[in-house]
C-alpha cells in the first residue's frame, strides 16, 4: 500500500529539515517501519521518489542498519544485550527466560505478531546489566524471574505506549545512573518514540 | 578521592528538572554564551578552546582546539555531533544528553559561533530513543526562547540545530562512517586523505564533528576561562572526565574526576569495590576496543599517556572490570562477536577476519577447540593488524578491525593459561 497524505506531509516536513533531500532517508525509512512493523516494498518505491535515488539505493541503506526490519515485527521487540558488561553479569540467563517464555529463538516472531526477539549488541545500559530494550525503551537491572514477570505483563496489559520509567519502576532493578527525572514518553511501535519522525507518544499517567 | 563537577554539577543541583530550560538558566545557563555574544569575538573563543588544552572525549583524544584551528574556509560549514556512543562500557553520553540537554546545546550555539557554523545537527544513536526526545524538546525551548534560530538573542548569528537518530550501527561512531550515515548513506567509513571532516566532510564541505561531552565542556571553559580547565587534571589529559564504571563492582556508574588518579582508587572509591570481595582479574580501561590490564597492573594512572604508554587506550572511558571468577575466553569472544556484528563490511580483513575470530573463539568456548587454533588466531590477528602491536597497525580503512585483535592479544600475552585450559591436551589420532 503506498503512503496516505497524513504520512506524505510528515515526510515532507522531515525532508525539509535538511540542506539535501538524501539526508532523510533515514528518518523516512522510521516512518516506513511505523507504518508496517517492516521495510515493505511499497514503502520502498515511495521514499525512492520522496528523495529522488533509485530503489536499490534505499534498499542498500535500509539493509545496512540493524533497526530498519526486513520482515515484519511483532508488537513488542524485545532486545536483550549480550555485550560484555551485560555478558559478564549473566545476560545469558535473562536471554534464556525470554527464550522460555516467547519460545522465540534469536530473530525470530511469533505467529501471533505480539513478541519479535534479538540478541543486540550494547544498547549503553552497562552499569545496569543486565539490560534489556523494549521497542527501544531501556530497563536495567533485570533478572530472569524479573524478565518473565515483564514478558507477561506485556502479553496480558498490552500496553499501546512502551515507557522506560514505568517499565523499570515495574521490573528494573540496578540502574546506570539515577535516571531522576520523571518521563512519561514513550514508543508506541517497533520503531524509537522520537517527536522529530513522530513516534514519541505521551502516556496518560 | 572525590568528584570535581563541571558537567555533572547543574544535574546534581537539580536532580529532578535539570533538563528544563527555565531551570537550567537559573542556575547560569546559557551566560557562557551570552558572553561571547557581548565580547563578540570567534577568535578569543578558539584561543580560550586551545588554552584548556581539552582533548576529545570521543575515544581517539585529539585536542579539540586544534581540531577546531583546521576548519577550512567555506560559505557552508557544519558542526556535527557525534552522540552515536555504542562502545560496549561507555554510557556517559547517555546521561548528559538525558538529563542536561542544555547544557550541551549552550555548547554547540558557541562552538558554531567561534567557527562561524549557521547549521548543526546533533546525530544521537537509534538506540537512545529517550536521551533524543530529551534533546529534541530542549532544542524547541531553546528555538521557543530565541537561543536557536535567526539573530539569536538580537544579534547577527544564525544557527539551526536538526537532531538526527541513527539505526543500529556502531560504526557510525567513526566520524566520516557517521557523515555518510548522515547523507543518507551506508555508514561506511571513508578514506582518510581526502576525507579528513575538516576539509571535505557533510556534503563534502568542511565540518567539525566533536563528541557529546567535550561540545558540554565548552559553556564551563567559556565562564571559567581555558587556563581554569587545564589547571584541573594533569598535562596532557587536562580537565575532568565521566567514566563509565560497570562490570563486576559494587557500585557501577559514571563518575566525573580529574584525570590523573589510579584505576584501583577509582574502582575502589566509586564503585565500593569488588562484589562478594573477589579479586580483580582483568580490567578494561577504555571501552570494548582497549586491551586489558591485569589485576596487578591497577596502579595505573587515569590519563591519556599513562594508559597509552602501558599498551593500552583510554578510548571512550569506559572501564568495565572482571572478577576472579570470570571466563575471560567468554569474555573475549563476546567482544569478538560485538566487532564481527559491526564490521561494516568494507574491508576483507575485518568483515572476513572478525567473522573467523568470532567462529573460532566459539569452537574454543564450546570445547571443541584445537591446538592448532592459538596459532591460528595469530594468524588471523596478523592479517588485520599485522605485528599485533599497540598502536595497531592497519590494514583496514578504520580502526574497528584491529579493536577486535585487542582482547585476544590480552588473552595471549596474560591469560594463555586460560585459553590453553579450554583446549584439549592431546592432539586426537586421525582414524
Amino acid at each position: 500500500m503506498s503512503w496516505d497524505n497524513e504520512l506524505l506531509e510528515r515526510a515532507h516536513k522531515i525532508i525539509e529539515l535538511y540542506p539535501q533531500k538524501r539526508s532523510a532517508l533515514g528518518p523516512l525509512l522510521y516512518l516506513a517501519q511505523e507504518k508496517d512493523g517492516f521495510i515493505s516494498d511499497d514503502s520502498i518505491v515511495e521514499i525512492s521518489n520522496l528523495v529522488d535515488i533509485t530503489e536499490v539505493q534505499v534498499k542498500s541503506v535500509s539493509s545496512f542498519y540493524s533497526m530498519y526490519k526486513e520482515e515484519q515485527t511483532g508488537t513488542y521487540l524485545l532486545s536483550v544485550c549480550k555485550s560484555i558488561s551485560c555478558e559478564i553479569n549473566d545476560s545469558r540467563s535473562v536471554i534464556n527466560s525470554v527464550k522460555e517464555f516467547t519460545g522465540l529463538e534469536n530473530y525470530e516472531t511469533d505467529q501471533d505478531k505480539l513478541f519479535t526477539f534479538e540478541e543486540v549488541e550494547c544498547i549503553g545500559a552497562c552499569g545496569g546489566a543486565p539490560a534489556v530494550q523494549v521497542n527501544y525503551e531501556t530497563v536495567e537491572g533485570l533478572t530472569p524471574e524479573k524478565t518473565i514477570e515483564m514478558c507477561e505483563w506485556l502479553k496480558n496489559d498490552k500496553p499501546e505506549i512502551i515507557v522506560a520509567d514505568q517499565l523499570q519502576n515495574k521490573f528494573g532493578g540496578t540502574k546506570s545512573f539515577d535516571w531522576a527525572i520523571e518521563d512519561n514518553t514513550g514508543s508506541a511501535y517497533t520503531v524509537p518514540g522520537f517527536q522529530n519522525i513522530g513516534t514519541a507518544k505521551e502516556k496518560d499517567n | 578521592m572525590k568528584e570535581t563537577l563541571l558537567l555533572t554539577k547543574h544535574m546534581r543541583d537539580f536532580p529532578e528538572n535539570s533538563h528544563n530550560i527555565e531551570v537550567y538558566e537559573k542556575n547560569n545557563g546559557y551566560s557562557a554564551l551570552k558572553k561571547v555574544l557581548k565580547e563578540d569575538n570567534p577568535e578569543n573563543v578558539i584561543n580560550e578552546i586551545k588554552d584548556s588544552n581539552i582533548r576529545g572525549r570521543g575515544g581517539a583524544g585529539f585536542p579539540t582546539g586544534v581540531k577546531w584551528g583546521f576548519l577550512a574556509e567555506d560559505e557552508d560549514r557544519y558542526l556535527v555531533i557525534n552522540g552515536d556512543e555504542s562502545e560496549p562500557g561507555t554510557f556517559k553520553d547517555r546521561i548528559l544528553l538525558e538529563r542536561d540537554p542544555h547544557q550541551l546545546i549552550e555548547g554547540v550555539i558557541i562552538t558554531c559561533f567561534a567557527s562561524n557554523i549557521k547549521k548543526a545537527f546533533i546525530y544521537i544513536r537509534g538506540e537512545y530513543a529517550k536521551p533524543a526526545r530529551r534533546v529534541q524538546e530542549a532544542v524547541e525551548q531553546a528555538y521557543e526562547k530565541g537561543y536557536l534560530g535567526d539573530n539569536i538573542l538580537g544579534t547577527n548569528l544564525s544557527l539551526d540545530i536538526v537532531v538526527h537518530l541513527g539505526a543500529g550501527a556502531y560504526i557510525c561512531g567513526e566520524e566520516t562512517a557517521l557523515l555518510n550515515s548522515l547523507e543518507g548513506k551506508r555508514g561506511e567509513p571513508r578514506l582518510k586523505p581526502p576525507y579528513f571532516p575538516a576539509v571535505m566532510g557533510l556534503y563534502n564541505k568542511p565540518t567539525l564533528v566533536n563528541n557529546v561531552e567535550t561540545i558540554s565542556s565548552v559553556p564551563w571553559i567559556i565562564n571559567n576561562s581555558g587556563k581554569e580547565y587545564a589547571k584541573l587534571g594533569v598535562e596532557g589529559s587536562t580537565g575532568t572526565r565521566i567514566f563509565s564504571l560497570s562490570g563486576h563492582v559494587r557500585t557501577p556508574g559514571n563518575f566525573e574526576i580529574e584525570m590523573g588518579k589510579s584505576f584501583g582508587e577509582f574502582v575502589d572509591t566509586f564503585g565500593n569495590g569488588i562484589k562478594d570481595d573477589k579479586k580483580v582479574k582483568a580490567y578494561i580501561p577504555g571501552g570494548a576496543s582497549a586491551p586489558w590490564f591485569t589485576g596487578d597492573q591497577l596502579d595505573i594512572k587515569m590519563t591519556i599517556d599513562d594508559v597509552a604508554n602501558a599498551g593500552s587506550m583510554l578510548g571512550s572511558g569506559a572501564v568495565v572490570v572482571m572478577d576472579e571468577d570470570t571466563n575471560l575466553v567468554y569474555a573475549a569472544k563476546s567482544i569478538v562477536s560485538f566487532f564481527a556484528h559491526e564490521s561494516c563490511g568494507q574491508c576483507t580483513p575485518c568483515r572476513e577476519g572478525t567473522t573467523w575470530l568470532e567462529m573460532i573463539l566459539e569452537r574454543i568456548a564450546s570445547g571443541r577447540g584445537r591446538l592448532s587454533d592459538i596459532s591460528l588466531l595469530v594468524d588471523v590477528c596478523d592479517n588485520i593488524s599485522p605485528g599485533l602491536s599497540w598502536p595497531p597497525k592497519m590494514t583496514t580503512i578504520c580502526p574497528l578491525g584491529p579493536s577486535a585483535v585487542s582482547p585476544i592479544t590480552s588473552l595471549l600475552d596474560n591469560f594463555s593459561d586460560e585459553l590453553m585450559k579450554m583446549l584439549p591436551t592431546k592432539i586426537p589420532i586421525a582414524q
